[in-house]
């Protein structure tokens, strides 16, 4: 009986509307401004979804508009559709393909996943410090000075050590593409290669109170030069009671090995 | 006046609360007064002379209105009054505000409590948007922000979709099974009391010094634990809400396993039965575990215990947990239901039965069985064992195939039917299916993990969830609602205003919700009261698209207020439907059957010649004889 519909056309109105919303939706850059290594590879993950989804989008639409045009009732029709139950070919296909398809996205982040969180070898370490409704860095590499903005050279991948002293907060710079939350008492760890000199803003994305709108640093990334320039004119040495909240013992990843079973 | 003491009732009920809180004030004084402490404390987590009545004084309410009445004559060996079935039916507006064990009653007191909590939420939602149509702060200070989201997205959740979904099954499921009532009527009733408490507490919570709860529906410790005394008005309201949940859910779990009529096989119960088992499932094994978890938030506050405390020893991540292990959950409990609804609305009025019935079926117990395994793709940026985030996205993605094949099947059923689109639920039964595959996408995206770390926390989660809750349950809700009002009230709507309300609300969903998804991968965050000039457009146009939404909800109201009193008379069934609840007259008389239902094929037999659901005993000479269902078929 399926072959009474227009299989065919069907799937080529979904392929050219899959076609026109997937240019339509590639055209802007949603994600904004890319400004580290990870950035590109997140939103090319993001554009293959985009066309993945413009698809699943479109064959919801076309089978729903086609049914709507073709098995509207007549006024005044009062009979009943014709008994289908079901066809199980039908039923098995759209376990099994969407199931592939799944699959696919998961291990395609999965990769991009490993790629982005790769450690190198040289990483600037910088600890991060989030209080009710602040932001402030410790450069261990560098006498342990201590600033409220956050400066990092470009095209180094830098270590980010993060120590809430009050509640989660997260850290999250848009153009960087990364975000982890700073949890009380343990030590969480970002890595990310800011690849354009610039001035960006670090935003807190985890409900911390009443001043949570407006807990934001100024991030500057610069020249390696212009950035040890920088850093060796810092006077400030980081607070001893910030420095206690570092506790290297009770970082993300030891946690994970004893979460894993020591895998 | 000594009458009315003695009877069960509000005057007993307002006596009992005043007792009981007084009770629980002396207790406090008393206690800290023997420890040498001073009677009261004013801390901004403590305040125990507030916390301990905020215990009883619902309990007391609860005992005084006389929900325990005949269990405690029975437990104390006191003769039971016998049922003389007054407490059942009702035969004015009064009886609906009784103590009242008929579950059409307790059915329309749910749907009617958890409407007014809609539009309490939605007025929130409004000064939300309000303030956010323009940057910079204009009505409400970013405390008063706090509070607002955080009371929103409660009220909706826990008082009105998840119980609104209670509601419709309590009045409709039992009719549909061939039940006369509920498997324990009193524990329905005592359900349902609890639900306008948890209800109170959340919106009396805004009395409390220091403002109502903040710290977002999802209360993360520690900034929940030192947060002021509105939160334990939180801490204690999903106490009561949990409970009435639970309560309910065995009941529906006994009722439909238990008290099916006479041939209806489990592979002959309409999907909608099928949906709240599977609600249920999800219901009594997941919601202590956010009791568990406000418990804790409630002692880490008042008794100073250390759950969350890192100073103290214990584990901050440990809440999210805890608290994901419930509410992940939660969205399917807020869901499944819906897809009950959709699928008797979208087979009933395509004339068609549903495609894949038994896939349909197995679909939601395969949801049940997923959801209990991606509790943490909701932490995957929260600073958990990194290692548990793959697995957790697999799972996530998987869920999306039970959930493609219920859409593909909803899509099937309208091939070769004959689609009816004059009823306001069909309109939005079919609307669900596409604003619920947006969310199902940006759900999709939301679980692979290098997408979430960029857009976790920011806008284009607060556009899927909506999308999801609000293009999703809601959308279901409303189906529902439109679907059996004339089997509730006993007369019909009217479809031009449900028009109106559709097109308004299909309208106003898209232009408030699309654009969140842009303006978060763009870099605005969630849960601000104050956000970068650079987003001020689009927030402005969010805001226009939600007043239109808000506005569509009260042609709602008024069509279901008017057309409830004035509308007119409907027939038994107006849909020409096959379930149950359409064989008899609406609304149903008192004890729902006269002669009992035989349940004699599938649920969903449009265009079979011959074929018929149920027939009422008196009947059936002129049908076939019941078959046992065959496996391999689809009867």
């Amino acid at each position: 009986m399926y072959g009474r519909l227009p299989i065919a056309k069907m799937l080529a109105v979904t392929v050219v509307l899959t076609a026109v919303m997937s240019v339509i939706m590639l055209v802007p850059n949603w994600d904004g401004q890319q400004a580290s290594t990870a950035a590109p590879k997140i939103d090319e993950l993001l554009d293959v979804m985009i066309v993945l989804s413009s698809f699943v989008f479109s064959l919801v639409m076309v089978m729903l508009v086609y049914a709507l045009w073709k098995f509207k009732a007549k006024p005044g029709d009062e009979s009943d559709g014709e008994p289908i139950h079901g066809n199980t070919k039908l039923e098995i296909a759209w376990t099994v393909i969407p199931t592939v398809i799944v699959l696919f996205a998961a291990a395609y982040s999965w990769s991009i996943l490993d790629d982005i969180e790769a450690k190198a070898e040289d990483s600037l370490r910088v600890d991060v410090f989030s209080q009710q409704f602040a932001w402030s860095f410790d450069y261990p590499g560098f006498d342990n000075v201590y600033s409220q903005e956050l400066h990092v050279p470009v095209d180094r991948q830098v270590e980010f050590k993060m120590h809430a002293l009050d509640v989660i907060h997260s850290f999250w710079v848009p153009e960087w593409r990364i975000k982890k939350d700073n949890v009380p008492g343990i030590t969480t760890t970002a890595t990310v290669t800011p690849n354009k000199v610039g001035t960006y803003q670090l935003i807190c994305t985890e409900l911390c109170g009443f001043g949570h709108t407006t807990m934001r640093a100024k991030v500057v990334v610069e020249p390696p030069a212009k950035f040890r320039k920088w850093v060796e004119g810092l006077t400030k040495k980081t607070p001893d009671e910030y420095l206690e909240a570092i506790d290297d013992s009770n970082a993300e990843e030891d946690l994970e090995a004893v979460g894993a079973g020591g895998a | 006046m000594a009458a009315a003491i003695k009877q069960p009732g509000w005057i007993r009920g307002a006596l009992g609360a005043l007792l009981a809180a007084a009770f629980g004030v002396a207790l406090v004084y008393f206690l800290r007064k023997s420890y040498g402490l001073d009677a009261w404390q004013t801390e901004q987590t403590g305040y125990p002379q507030v916390v301990v009545p905020l215990v009883t004084a619902p309990l007391g309410f609860l005992a005084g209105f006389g929900c325990f009445d005949y269990w405690l004559r029975w437990a104390a060996g006191m003769p039971t009054i016998p049922e003389n079935h007054d407490q059942h039916g009702a035969k004015s507006w009064k009886d609906y505000f009784r103590f009242n064990t008929d579950h059409k009653v307790i059915g329309i007191q749910y749907i009617v409590t958890t409407f007014f909590f809609f539009f309490v939420g939605g007025l929130m939602a409004m000064l939300i948007r309000a303030e956010l149509a323009q940057p910079g702060t204009q009505i409400v200070d970013a405390a008063t922000y706090n509070s607002l989201f955080s009371t929103h997205a409660v009220l909706m959740i826990f008082v009105f979709v998840i119980p609104v979904f209670a509601g419709i099954a309590n009045y409709v499921l039992p009719l549909m099974i061939g039940a006369p009532d509920m498997a324990f009527p009193r524990l329905n009733a005592l359900s349902f009391w609890m639900l306008p408490l948890a209800g109170l507490l959340f919106v009396g919570s805004f009395l409390c010094p220091g403002g109502a709860f903040d710290a977002g529906w999802t209360g993360y410790a520690p900034l929940s634990t030192g947060a002021p005394l509105g939160q334990s008005f939180f801490n204690l309201g999903v106490q009561f809400a949990g409970a009435s949940s639970i309560a309910t859910a065995l009941n529906f779990l006994v009722t439909i396993i238990t008290m099916r009529a006479p041939g209806m096989t489990f592979w002959r119960m309409p999907l909608l039965v099928w949906a709240n088992l599977s609600t249920s499932l999800l219901v009594v094994a997941a919601t202590p575990f956010i009791a568990g978890a406000q418990f804790m938030v409630l002692f880490d506050r008042a008794l100073g215990t250390q759950f969350f405390q890192f100073a103290g020893g214990g584990d901050v991540i440990s809440y999210q947990h805890i608290f994901w292990f419930y509410s992940h959950p939660a969205v399917y409990i807020m869901m499944l239901p819906g897809f009950g609804i959709i699928s008797e609305v979208i087979s009933t009025h395509a004339r068609k039965p549903i495609f894949g019935y038994r896939l349909m079926a197995l679909a939601l117990l395969g949801i049940v069985v997923l959801s209990y395994s991606v509790w943490a793709h909701h932490m995957f940026v929260a600073g958990m064992f990194s290692w548990l985030r793959v697995p957790m996205m697999i799972t996530t993605l998987l869920i999306a195939v039970p959930t493609g094949i219920k859409i593909f099947s909803w899509l099937g059923t309208l091939y070769f039917g004959k689609i009816h689109t004059y009823s306001t639920a069909m309109l939005f039964a079919l609307a669900f299916i596409v604003t619920f595959t947006i969310g199902g996408i940006s759900g999709v995206m939301l679980g692979m993990v290098p997408i979430d770390i960029h857009v976790s926390d920011t806008y284009f989660i607060v556009a899927h969830i909506h999308f999801v809750l609000f293009g999703g349950s809601v959308f279901t809700i409303f189906a529902g609602i439109y679907h059996w009002f004339p089997k509730m009230t006993g007369r019909m709507y009217d479809e031009k205003l449900g028009r109106v309300h559709f097109w308004g609300t299909v309208f106003g969903t898209w232009v408030t919700f699309i654009p969140m998804h842009w303006v978060g991968m763009d870099g605005m965050p969630r849960r601000v009261a104050d956000y970068a000039t650079q987003f001020g457009e689009w927030n402005l146009l969010i805001s226009c698209g939600a007043f239109i939404l808000g506005a569509c909800q009260l042609v709602f109201l008024y069509n279901m207020v008017v057309s409830w009193r004035f509308g007119p008379k409907a027939s038994a069934n107006p849909w020409r439907a096959n379930s149950i609840e359409w064989l008899v007259s609406s609304p149903p008389p008192i004890f729902n059957f006269d002669e009992i239902p035989r349940v004699v094929g599938g649920p969903y037999e449009f265009g079979v010649p011959g074929a018929r659901h149920a027939i009422m005993a008196g009947e059936g000479a002129e049908v076939k004889p019941p078959e046992p269902a065959v496996a391999g078929t689809s009867t």
